[in-house]
């Protein structure tokens, strides 16, 4: 069969695009691949001659504690702010109260707010209750700003839960905690995973709170960890490119193995449509 | 609801509305308090003496040509950015619906980036615009073009100092890692929207004898309109408060020709520690976005109430 000259235009199109998006994971694997005496600016698009594991050795060895402290920060942080949601998001979407519009609108400014418009004060705060320079601090600022988003997920989830099941419920002799429990949760499971993987990701991934909150490398996340590494006296380019690979595998893997989820997460995100 | 429920449910949701008025609102507030002191120094800040000085660091603030030049920068990269992301989005994602065999590969390959943190961004596509030294040594892109032969294309990419008008050139390369970056959020967003709308309607054009391109322009893209402006809002504020990317990438630059806000309020308050100027880019930081989120947030609680 014959293809129509559009759809030969549009292949070639999306395998240009396709090019772009692929060229510095291109660039991150050859380097990092790279015994670090084969590194140079002049050969960095060719592909390795020998391989070494080097790049990965180091870049394993001096960020694996770092990669620790970011796991024992965004597991407590993303389960935490998502329970807190998913309570909230029932509240505003099926209890409702007077001006609980205006609270959640309230509420949804501090997703957007610029961070370094609160970012001192809760320096100083967590100064005060011994948190500070902690990944504990940390656990802290994230599951406080991550309220907003998790609540705004949750409760667009719930208003398309109808009402006539919760009043089923009610009717049934149960509270509202008894609803929630029994008919909410059950039915919220894609909403708690989009959820966790939303918030997953961008705590992995978050930088100003974890730069400014931590100051001892030893309990640094790993995206604080990477950068250090490139201002590292001596920049030894195949290990800062497998760092790179390593501090991006995580979330990585949740978008190529829950693919379908982060994409509701985004567009969840996007307030609404 | 019987009453007990009612309590019962602002007592639940009480822990957070306190939380977000202490650490949203109440630390604004603090914020704004100490833009109006002369916390300008370690000392002045330990002693924790707070002097009233009205608008003294906003004052300074927009006198200093360092601040000058970020506001241009955000001006600038907001524009290259939003611009980029939202035309490589749209098409994109009309590339997408026309339903060909492989367009979820290619969908997820547009979309990994997001994924990633703006750090990992900013380190690699550093490595990638590194300029190197040419045409004599060139490096990274200019190298791949000095291969192909299309060594014209060849320039100093972050490092260049040349700018058009205020527009500091160097900010391109910038925007352009930025652009990968969330071009497939807009990407998805327009694809949602072209997905949303019912087939009827198109089938009813066609019928009607409309071009595919009249398709485009006079069904299409009007019913997007809501998404082109959620894309512009998002990605607006992504724009004016742009840090991370930066800072990996690049910093402020040579002559500070990347230099953003948060670039320069960071550097004031945690390497310098002068608070107050700090806390006046924030402040100044917070208006811009509260202009673009605040009809926005506004607009959307009417539609709903």
């Amino acid at each position: 069969m014959k293809m129509k000259w559009s759809t030969v235009l549009a292949y070639s199109a999306l395998i240009a695009a396709a090019i772009f998006y692929l060229t510095p994971i291109y660039v991150l694997l050859v380097t990092a691949l790279k015994p670090l005496k084969d590194v140079s600016v002049s050969t960095m698009w060719n592909l390795p001659i020998h391989f070494s594991s080097g790049g990965f050795a180091g870049a394993f060895q001096k960020l694996w504690p770092n990669m620790k402290n970011s796991f024992i920060l965004v597991i407590p942080a993303t389960l935490i702010s998502a329970f807190l949601g998913s309570i909230n998001g029932y509240v505003f979407s099926k209890v409702r109260f007077r001006g609980d519009n205006l609270i959640f609108t309230l509420i949804l400014f501090g997703m957007f707010i610029p961070y370094q418009s609160i970012l001192f004060p809760l320096i100083q705060f967590l100064q005060k209750i011994h948190l500070y320079g902690s990944i504990g601090g940390l656990i802290f600022a994230n599951t406080v700003y991550g309220l907003p988003i998790t609540t705004l997920i949750f409760r667009n989830y719930y208003m398309d839960v109808p009402n006539e099941l919760i009043e089923a419920a009610h009717i049934d002799g149960t509270g509202i905690f008894g609803a929630y429990w029994r008919v909410l949760v059950p039915l919220s499971i894609p909403a708690f995973v989009v959820v966790v993987i939303w918030q997953f990701t961008n705590i992995w991934n978050e930088f100003l709170f974890a730069v400014t909150v931590t100051s001892d490398p030893t309990k640094q996340p790993i995206t604080v960890a990477l950068v250090n590494l490139a201002g590292s006296q001596v920049v030894e380019w195949n290990v800062q490119m497998a760092g790179a690979l390593l501090a991006a595998l995580p979330t990585l893997l949740v978008y190529i193995l829950l693919g379908k989820y982060f994409i509701r997460g985004l567009l969840a995100g996007s307030v609404k449509g | 609801m019987k009453k007990k429920d009612k309590i019962l449910g602002i007592a639940v949701v009480s822990p957070t509305i306190v939380a977000i008025a202490i650490f949203v609102y109440g630390f604004i507030s603090l914020t704004i308090r100490s833009s109006f002191s002369n916390w300008n120094s370690f000392s002045s800040l330990l002693r924790g003496v707070y002097k009233f000085v009205g608008f003294r660091n906003y004052h300074r603030i927009f006198m200093d040509w360092r601040f000058q030049t970020d506001l241009w920068n955000t001006l600038f990269f907001t524009l290259l950015f939003m611009f980029g992301a939202m035309a490589l989005g749209v098409l994109l994602a009309l590339l997408l619906d026309r339903g060909l065999k492989g367009s979820r590969i290619f969908q997820n390959i547009f979309l990994f980036p997001m994924a990633l943190a703006f750090v990992v961004t900013g380190t690699t596509w550093g490595w990638i615009f590194n300029p190197g030294d040419f045409p004599k040594d060139p490096a990274g892109i200019n190298l791949l073009f000095h291969k192909l032969g299309l060594s014209g294309l060849e320039w100093g990419w972050y490092t260049t100092t040349s700018h058009l008008g205020p527009f500091n050139l160097a900010l391109i390369p910038v925007a352009i890692a930025a652009i990968w970056q969330l071009s497939g959020y807009t990407m998805a967003m327009y694809l949602a929207g072209l997905r949303s709308i019912p087939d009827s309607i198109l089938e009813a054009a066609k019928v009607d004898g409309a071009t595919p391109w009249q398709i485009f322009w006079k069904v299409k893209f009007p019913l997007l309109k809501p998404i082109t402006l959620s894309a512009m809002i998002i990605l607006g504020h992504i724009s004016l408060k742009i840090f991370d990317l930066i800072y990996a990438m690049t910093g402020s630059g040579p002559n500070n020709v990347t230099d953003v806000p948060a670039v320069y309020m960071f550097e004031l308050t945690f390497r310098s520690n002068r608070y107050a100027l700090g806390s006046s880019i924030s402040i100044i930081m917070l208006l811009m976005v509260a202009a673009v989120i605040i009809p926005y947030l506004v607009s959307s609680m009417k539609k709903e109430a």
